[in-house]
């Protein structure tokens, strides 16, 4: 059980320094220009951290408690090619999500 | 071609946001139903949504409180998520940094990877659009998403655990993100900082309170730096100068 105050403390925090991240340069920084070395750190954020966030969860899936799953990683790889090869997220979801519901019906 | 209105283009970033709605709802139905799991009430379930406004970051704090992490580890590891709303931020300055301090804070709350992915390919091609124009066209996005995030934040928090698990859902947050990813991989640079990424987080997923993915992260981007500089170099090598 999480305990309340701790929660709503993440919760406001969270709330605001998220808050602060998506303004900081919008609000504080305005037009003047940014060092190029922090631009190009910043431009590899996305990438350098959402894949990493989404590996273990699709090599160690919390459903199969943890034991590599085929059907996940199957449709984790279906997903990953139709995303990079067709640039279509709405595509890459829906084969993704056929794939994850054919193998689950296949080998389920 | 006809001069485009400041409504015609808010139509047009409703439009285009429109498809996400794919992504939005099941992945708030997902977090509803998870807080839900984890013990949390609908005004708490609420409140990640309506004040975070970051899935992800709500997906880390809630695992990490779960965990039973402390408070500062939880925080800190859901803002390190959250890192690349700066570099949106960033990103968007030079195309709204114009206007007002109220709409640049109102744009500042709703920047989330749907609004900002949409908004910078429009501002790209059409560099002729003025700030409200620019502004009508993010709202618009805004409008198709957002008010979805909620709604469907409260829809999961009450069905809760009657989700039938056949549905799978548990992954339904690994493939929005990867779909959301793979278009990313533009460059060599950008695949180096992935490939980093999940090798990094992988050898480090022992390291408790998600450490493991702030590694990850930072190696990521210092890789992908590094390889668009070297790139550059071998595609544009430095003039007389000696620098």
């Amino acid at each position: 059980m999480i305990d309340k105050t701790s929660l709503w403390i993440v919760i406001i925090l969270l709330g605001l320094g998220s808050f602060g991240l998506r303004f900081v340069f919008t609000g504080l920084i305005g037009d003047r220009p940014l060092p190029a070395w922090m631009l190009r750190h910043l431009r590899y954020t996305a990438v350098a951290v959402l894949p990493g966030l989404v590996a273990p969860l699709v090599v160690w899936p919390a459903a199969t408690d943890g034991t590599l799953d085929a059907p996940r990683m199957a449709a984790a790889l279906m997903t990953l090619a139709v995303g990079y090869f067709t640039r279509n997220v709405i595509l890459a979801i829906v084969l993704g999500a056929l794939t994850l519901y054919g193998g689950l019906a296949l080998l389920g | 071609m006809p001069r485009q209105t400041t409504k015609s283009i808010y139509w047009q970033g409703v439009r285009d946001g429109a498809p996400f709605i794919l992504v939005i709802v099941p992945f708030s139905v997902l977090f509803g139903v998870v807080a839900t799991e984890a013990g949390l009430n609908v005004l708490e379930t609420m409140g990640f949504s309506v004040l975070v406004i970051a899935g992800a970051a709500q997906f880390t704090a809630l695992q990490l409180l779960s965990d039973g992490a402390p408070t500062a580890i939880a925080l800190i590891s859901a803002l390190a998520v959250n890192l690349r709303m700066a570099m949106y931020s960033a990103s968007l300055t030079p195309y709204i940094g114009g206007a007002s301090l109220g709409q640049r804070a109102l744009a500042a709350y709703f920047t989330v990877d749907q609004s900002y992915a949409c908004a910078i390919v429009k501002f790209e091609a059409n560099p002729g659009w003025s700030i409200p124009q620019r502004l009508s066209y993010f709202f618009g996005v805004v409008t198709a998403i957002c008010p979805l995030w909620y709604v469907f934040t409260l829809v999961g928090a009450l069905v809760g655990t009657s989700i039938p698990q056949g549905l799978a859902l548990d992954f339904a947050l690994p493939i929005t993100f990867l779909a959301m990813i793979a278009p990313m991989l533009r460059t060599p640079a950008h695949l180096a900082a992935a490939f980093v990424s999940v090798t990094m987080s992988l050898i480090f997923a022992f390291l408790p309170y998600n450490l493991g993915l702030l590694i990850a992260g930072v190696a990521g981007m210092m890789v992908g730096a590094q390889v668009e500089v070297t790139r550059e170099r071998r595609i544009a090598p430095p003039t007389g100068d000696a620098s």
